[in-house]
């Protein structure tokens, strides 16, 4: 009896005291890292020379907040997180017993109300207040909605988990027109929402499906071939350059353009990949990353033709087939025909569904390319190199074509992009790119096309909602500029996502070949290939 | 003749800092087969690290011998490099052991963009400058080197014997080459395969510093973004020599510091890095485990 209870006293203490001894190192690991980098900051002086500048208040704050932060996760947080485990093997995302206890119908009521009531008095509440205050309660109704929304999602779980790709198609298609009408009836004009509309639908929207694309182009070399591509960007450049001088110098199309644009991408893919991709795993990895740093510094150094770094400007817009063009001063400008008021949203609608469009072929291109002869070879390359080549198939061939097939797209990409930006230079075609479009793949679970979009949207929504947090400023003082922190929270989300989920978003496999019901193969059955 | 042998120099003092970053990648590749993405901003890390120390030794003393004052800026910088690089391996990397392969990449390349925005956030984003430390210049027959040169291949080269005594006539080193060889083997035998890692990450970091801190004597001024070039080309180098090989990232180091400084002397200063990155193409073509490396062994 007495074992028991002592056993049951040092169950008890010793977490507790474990956590004090943890929060103990890594207060003084912070402290180590840190003393130099945040306890001293190097500006400089009217005469331009560099003069240290103490901050150990700010210091002080940073280590106790990393001791206490360890404290209470090794002490509360690690023995939950092990409880839930244990409650809920087969559970996905959220543990159910916590989605269940942080979304009850009272709090739903409440935010409900609270939603409401803020929406209702937003104007005369600014008033009331003061304006300093009026930007807390923007921010609690935010959180409102959001928290509505996710109470939504979390009721409606398994239909949505069941019909997730209908229901994101659809909902992609309806973004613009819901950004826009929500926009219209909270300004009460239609011009109000459409200027309301144009960062929703370019910052969020273009810019995420940008990714998405990109991501799905570089599955198709990493995801479904396993050939490691660190260089994917200079495909993407190579098709933005296309268009950008083909467009500017020649005057030739988009709709010409673009498919150029894929097949000049496509045969750099295979002219790179040729000599190269006798190479294995990491060689292979190493030679691409530097093929897209020399596409960069040519694009840097051959002024003549590419305009340095200064770039290329004056890319014309792109046209509804010619028939329907976005220039105010062209006769068939889409206001014109309409004969509507005039305004710059439209153009940025007609560039999302573009690129939807153009993410859409790439979903259905591998979707398809899955079940070919090649993109089957593609897996089986991914999976067993050796395995492939005893059973005839030829290697470099099945990796050429997945080569192609990815530049191919990311050409497609590239164009889009010069022409929805009207300006391309080299800075937009650095390493940093690839690396978070091979982020975006491996987050998502690789070879998984839904994965791959949720990743793209987490982390570019996410970083792009960073610049949205004004409301910081009152917290933080009027310095504080939460651009600044937007890469740093974006390499820690990276780690923090992969530490978590190693395997992605989604980690398990569809079969494309199976003999009577469709069953999805778990991640742990999946090898990652080393080709 | 005589600018040949110039460029020679020259060439030789920017391989020897290439070399030292070198080695980090391709010890920590030969022990666990990653890309330690991170690498070229521990460098970075490490030269920052410097100057804080530089910029502290100026503020507290009125004036300190540039000898010491580089050895303490050395021995601060590999301290402060090693404690990073050891953390990150323990939160970023160890958990990840075991996973696949692109797992730990992802979080390094995280890493390496967490810890360059890091310091840009809390040091400004802004070039740094320094006063030149070291401005002796020799003119030998024609040849003018500095004493900065001629520190820098002492020190490169005095680091080297060390680092080869370490790796070739310590137990550590024992452990080390074992872990290379056969982790689970190594760990049968008794050899705290955890410990050896961490070590191996540590001396990576402290060649980084070391190298971190020959740069920002050299050149002068250090930005945030000062990471990923010297990063990325120390990685070619120990690619080129073969990955995985330690007198392979030397010579790869130094031959990717001849081709740029011959490049640039004698076509273009524009294509120096073209130049480089086309040769490691080259070589990769004809020798696909690079110079020294072992050639890998398929097993089915």
């Amino acid at each position: 009896m007495a074992v028991t209870v002592s056993r049951e006293s040092d169950s008890v203490a010793t977490p507790t005291q474990r956590a004090l001894k943890e929060a103990f190192y890594a207060g003084a690991i912070a402290l180590g890292l840190f003393v130099l980098f945040i306890g001293l900051k190097t500006g400089q002086n009217m005469s331009n020379e560099l003069v240290l500048t103490q901050r150990w208040g700010l210091l002080a704050a940073v280590v106790i907040a990393t001791a206490v932060g360890r404290f209470l996760y090794v002490a509360y947080g690690q023995p939950f997180m092990a409880n839930q485990k244990i409650a809920n093997v087969a559970t996905g995302l959220l543990p159910a017993s916590v989605g269940s206890r942080f979304f009850t119908l009272p709090a739903f009521i409440v935010a409900v109300v609270a939603a409401v009531l803020l929406f209702a008095f937003n104007s005369s509440l600014a008033g009331w207040v003061g304006a300093e205050p009026a930007g807390y309660l923007q921010f609690l109704r935010a959180l409102a909605v959001i928290y509505l929304l996710a109470c939504v999602i979390y009721y409606f779980r398994a239909f949505i988990h069941a019909n997730f790709t209908k229901l994101g198609i659809t909902a992609l298609v309806l973004y613009p027109i819901l950004v826009v009408a929500v926009l219209s009836l909270n300004a009460w004009s239609i011009a109000g929402g459409l200027q309301g509309s144009l960062k929703w639908v370019d910052n969020f929207g273009i810019q995420i499906l940008i990714y998405v694309m990109l991501a799905w182009g570089l599955n198709i070399v990493v995801g479904l071939a396993g050939l490691l591509d660190l260089g994917y960007v200079a495909f993407y450049a190579l098709g933005a350059y296309a268009y950008a001088l083909l467009a500017t110098q020649y005057g030739l199309s988009f709709w010409i353009l673009l498919p150029a644009a894929g097949c000049m991408a496509a045969l750099w893919g295979v002219l790179l990949g040729f000599p190269v991709l006798r190479l294995r795993g990491d060689y292979l990895a190493i030679v691409t990353l530097a093929f897209g740093e020399i596409i960069r510094l040519v694009l840097i150094n051959w002024r003549e033709v590419t305009n340095g770094s200064a770039g290329i400007s004056g890319i014309p817009k792109v046209s509804f087939f010619g028939l329907v063009t976005f220039n105010v001063s062209d006769p068939n400008y889409i206001a014109k025909v309409l004969h509507i008021a005039t305004s710059s949203a439209y153009y940025k609608i007609f560039l999302y569904y573009l690129i939807l469009g153009l993410c859409l072929l790439t979903a259905f291109v591998t979707i398809r390319l899955r079940r070919l002869p090649v993109g089957r070879a593609w897996e089986a390359l991914r999976e067993d190199e050796i395995a492939c080549r005893s059973l005839g198939i030829n290697t470099t061939t099945t990796k050429l074509t997945a080569f192609a097939t990815g530049a191919m797209f990311g050409g497609f990409a590239g164009s889009f992009f010069a022409a929805r930006q009207g300006f391309v230079s080299p800075e937009s075609f650095v390493f940093l790119e690839s690396a978070i479009i091979l982020a975006i793949v491996v987050l998502g679970g690789m070879g998984s096309l839904v994965g791959i979009a949720v990743a793209a949207m987490v982390m570019i929504g996410g970083t792009e909602a960073l610049r949205e947090l004004d409301f910081l400023k009152q917290i933080f003082g009027p310095d504080f500029t939460p651009e600044l922190y937007r890469m740093l929270l974006f390499g820690m989300a990276m780690v923090i996502v992969m530490l978590w989920k190693p395997r992605g978003f989604v980690g398990s496999r569809e079969p494309t070949a199976f003999l009577k019901e469709r069953r999805a193969v778990s991640s742990s059955f999946t090898k990652e290939g080393h080709g | 003749m005589q600018y040949f042998v110039q460029q020679l120099i020259n060439g030789l003092t920017l391989g020897s800092i290439y070399g030292l970053i070198a080695i980090g990648y391709t010890m920590v590749y030969g022990i666990i087969g990653m890309i330690n993405f991170a690498h070229g901003d521990i460098f970075m890390v490490g030269a920052f690290t410097a100057l804080i120390v530089f910029l502290i030794l100026g503020a507290l003393f009125y004036s300190v011998p540039v000898v010491i004052a580089l050895l303490v800026m050395m021995i601060v910088a590999m301290l402060l490099t090693s404690l990073y690089n050891w953390t990150i391996e323990k939160v970023a990397y160890r958990p990840l052991r075991g996973s696949f392969r692109l797992a730990p990449l992802i979080t390094a390349i995280g890493m390496s963009i967490a810890l360059s925005n890091f310091v840009q956030v809390t040091q400004g984003p802004r070039n740094k400058p320094i006063p030149p430390m070291v401005s002796q210049v020799y003119n030998i027959d024609g040849v003018s080197v500095s004493l900065k040169q001629i520190i820098i291949v002492i020190v490169t080269a005095l680091l080297l014997v060390v680092f080869w005594y370490l790796v070739n006539r310590t137990s550590l080193g024992r452990a080390q080459r074992a872990c290379e060889q056969d982790r689970k083997m190594a760990a049968l035998l008794g050899v705290d395969v955890d410990r050896t890692i961490s070590i191996t990450f540590i001396m990576g970091a402290s060649l980084a510093a070391v190298a971190g801190t020959l740069f920002l004597m050299y050149y002068g001024v250090v930005a945030f973004s000062d990471g990923f070039v010297p990063g990325v080309k120390a990685f070619t180098a120990a690619v080129l020599g073969g990955i995985g090989s330690l007198p392979g990232a030397v010579l790869g180091g130094l031959l990717i510091g001849f081709i740029e400084s011959m490049w640039s002397a004698y076509f273009s200063i524009d294509y120096k890095d073209v130049a480089a990155f086309s040769i490691l193409a080259i070589v990769l073509i004809f020798l696909p485990s690079g110079i020294l490396g072992r050639p890998e062994v398929e097993k089915v």
